[in-house]
């Protein structure tokens, strides 16, 4: 078992790495391998690359921080896709399932309503993601006397449905020459115009979520043999699942805030993760964390290359990942829980 | 009786309740056939004619001021002041047709309108609309066609429509004389003199027009190349920066100005040509867009105003006399001489910051 865990996530970390190297080296703009060498070998030794600095821009400035835009936002999604799978003991939970997706939408559908520069926009579409998780956090603790989780999806369905209903509602308000356009664009998802600052405001909040998820692995893993169980092994339930929530959402809620909606991600890849590695979250979320990072990344890069146009990330997730997760389904007899 | 035949039945009983408001005390002009081949009977005189979209509001407005009962959408506090108060303060009564549909049939019934008419684009969706509002309403809808060359034809026949042709056929001539100039001009200009232009919309200016899409069609009639042509044929589509650091436009023309007002600061765009000469221009939005938006006469300033940006010697004149022409012809008040400098102040090359 630790063997192939130990093959399994040797052979992600080799695919994200050729993935790397491949997305570095195809886009829209010509730039030669030499020039991509004597560039790589510049930032390693610090001496001088003789490349025009219009390609060495196209590499570090615009091809650079969209690459780790892409590992950054497929990792956040799939890992917190897989806290939330473990969490909710329910395979077709999503990441947004506690309403983070339909709050971003809403707060930068609002930023885009108002015209306000693409940081507002991102900053609403974060802030507006994690208050519609406590507002859900909020009602399901208000609610008593049903199964905790149970309401806490529900409530999550709901304030997710109201949610839409804020966007559909802004969709009509918004001028149909201008915005909608720009609105449908971001309901979409893509990293098209992913720059360095995108990078630097996602990334911590990004890690920020993560490492909780990480030091709570085990109590996770309690956690998902159900709430008596859990606290009979002295696993406070309550607790751990509002830092399981909290940080899976600063996770999805970053990673949303810079790429628009990219769904599926949340969704799938945790179960090819745990078709590889069994349902110990121990292994199932760093496994989780790289596979969505190559997928995205490998995403993207057809995304930004097989059209001279950009093609919606959330169309080409689901184009690319649905027939690879049927084919995954039908070769693997691993069993689910 | 099945669910179809109840449901024809429940129509007629609907279109029979509101037909009462079609037989108004207006003389009836007899039959006119609109642009999609549709007869529709229409009043001598429509005194109050209700713009389906914002395109039509714009050209009913032009043409016949007195005429509009309405706007689709309230003006935005920035675009108020170039149209005079008691235009500016019509309701706004939502839109009837094109995405979406804000306008309630109810409301539009009790504003009592002679005539309803859509401009735009025509194809059986349309069509198949404004017959069952027709029906519906009783109310005579007449579709016209959007077309840029059609503008003329639409202005003659609002003017026939509000039993003014004089005044139709005076902003006919003036939006003919208008085109023609302009055409002849940049006819004139060689190929080579043509400068890459790369028509930038969105928070980030990286969406963009396919060629053939009508957002393009005033940048294309104005014979700039439009990079984005290269792609083939289509609407609105998204590309990334490392597409149009390839492109290196010599031009770029935004609609957005808060991309507008960042994209000099931009490291990421200083490479582009046009960011770094200066020629990046906002094209100017009030009261009504001047290149794209809404589709409908609004942009006939904006083809001046695209000849100053892509051929200065072609058009070395100043363009306030012709934008203050075209606001006092077509949205009936001059503008201020500092919102004439607003207006044109971002065709100028502006270097970056």
């Amino acid at each position: 078992m630790t063997a192939r865990t130990a093959w399994v996530t040797l052979g992600a970390v080799a695919a994200l790495v050729v993935a790397v190297a491949l997305a570095f080296s195809v886009g829209r703009y010509p730039v030669a391998p030499g020039d991509l060498a004597a560039l790589a070998w510049s930032k390693l030794t610090g001496a001088p690359s003789g490349v025009a600095p219009t390609v060495e821009a196209i590499v570090w400035s615009v091809r650079g921080p969209r690459i780790g835009a892409a590992l950054a936002i497929g990792a956040a999604l799939a890992a917190a896709g897989a806290a939330y799978q473990s969490l909710f003991r329910n395979p077709l939970v999503s990441p947004d399932i506690l309403g983070v997706s339909g709050g971003a939408a809403v707060g930068a559908v609002l930023g885009i309503f108002f015209a306000l520069p693409i940081l507002a926009i991102q900053g609403l579409a974060f802030a507006f993601g994690l208050v519609a998780v406590a507002l859900v956090y909020l009602i399901a603790t208000a609610v008593r006397g049903h199964d905790p989780l149970l309401v806490l999806v529900l409530a999550g369905v709901l304030v997710g449905a109201l949610l839409g209903a804020c966007v559909a509602l802004l969709k009509v308000l918004a001028d149909p020459y201008n915005q909608l356009p720009v609105i449908t664009f971001w309901l979409l998802g893509s990293l098209a115009g992913a720059a360095p600052v995108d990078l630097a405001s996602a990334l911590p909040a990004i890690a920020v979520g993560f490492f909780p998820l990480w030091l709570l692995r085990w109590r996770v893993n309690l956690l998902s043999l159900g709430d008596e169980e859990a606290r009979a092994m002295g696993v406070e339930t309550t607790r751990v699942r509002v830092a399981v929530i909290a940080s899976a959402t600063l996770m999805t809620a970053a990673a949303v805030s810079i790429a628009g909606i990219v769904g599926w991600i949340g969704l799938v890849i945790p179960h090819f993760a745990r078709l590889a590695v069994g349902p110990d979250f121990g292994r199932l979320l760093p496994v989780s964390a790289v596979l969505g990072a190559a997928f995205l990344l490998l995403v993207d890069t057809l995304a930004r290359t097989a059209a001279r146009i950009e093609v919606p990330l959330g169309v080409l997730t689901a184009f690319v990942g649905t027939p690879l997760f049927l084919w995954q389904l039908v070769r693997s007899r691993r069993s689910w829980q | 009786m099945n669910r179809r035949r109840f449901a024809a039945a429940a129509a007629t009983l609907v279109a029979a309740s509101a037909l009462p408001r079609a037989a108004s005390a207006q003389a009836v002009r007899g039959e006119v056939v609109d642009d999609a081949g549709r007869k529709v009977r229409v009043p001598a005189r429509a005194a109050r004619i209700f713009a389906s979209g914002p395109p039509a509001s714009i050209l009913v407005f032009a043409v016949a001021p007195d005429a509009l009962i309405g706007w689709t959408t309230p003006f935005r506090p920035a675009e108020r002041p170039y149209v005079a108060p008691k235009y500016a303060d019509l309701p706004a009564l939502g839109r009837l047709t094109g995405r979406g549909n804000t306008a309630n049939v109810e409301v539009v019934i009790a504003a009592k309108p002679d005539v309803i008419v859509d401009y735009g684009a025509i194809n059986d969706t349309y069509v198949s609309l404004a017959d069952r509002v027709q029906q519906q309403t009783g109310i005579p809808y007449l579709l016209l066609d959007g077309a840029f060359d059609r503008i003329s034809a639409s202005l003659r026949t609002i003017g026939a429509l509000a039993g003014d042709e004089a005044r139709g056929e005076d902003l006919a001539t003036y939006a003919r004389a208008t085109v023609d100039d302009v055409t002849q001009r940049v006819a004139r200009v060689p190929a080579a003199k043509r400068p890459r232009l790369y028509y930038a919309r969105g928070p980030r200016g990286l969406d963009t027009g396919l060629a053939g899409s009508i957002n393009m069609e005033v940048i294309d009639r104005m014979g700039a190349t439009n990079v984005a042509a290269s792609m083939g044929r289509g609407g609105l589509v998204q590309v990334s920066l490392e597409q149009v650091l390839a492109w290196n436009p010599e031009v770029i023309v935004t609609t957005d100005p808060t991309w507008f007002a960042s994209v000099r600061r931009d490291p990421l765009w200083r490479p582009v040509a046009a960011v770094a000469s200066g020629r990046v221009h906002l094209a100017p939005a009030e009261p009504f867009g001047w290149i794209d938006f809404p589709p409908s006469i609004n942009r006939l300033v904006g083809l001046r105003w695209l000849g100053r940006i892509l051929y200065p010697d072609a058009f070395p004149e100043d363009l306030r006399p012709a934008v203050r022409e075209f606001y006092t012809r077509c949205y009936h008040q001059a503008p201020t001489e500092a919102q004439l400098a607003t207006l044109i102040a971002t065709a100028e090359r502006t270097p970056p910051a």
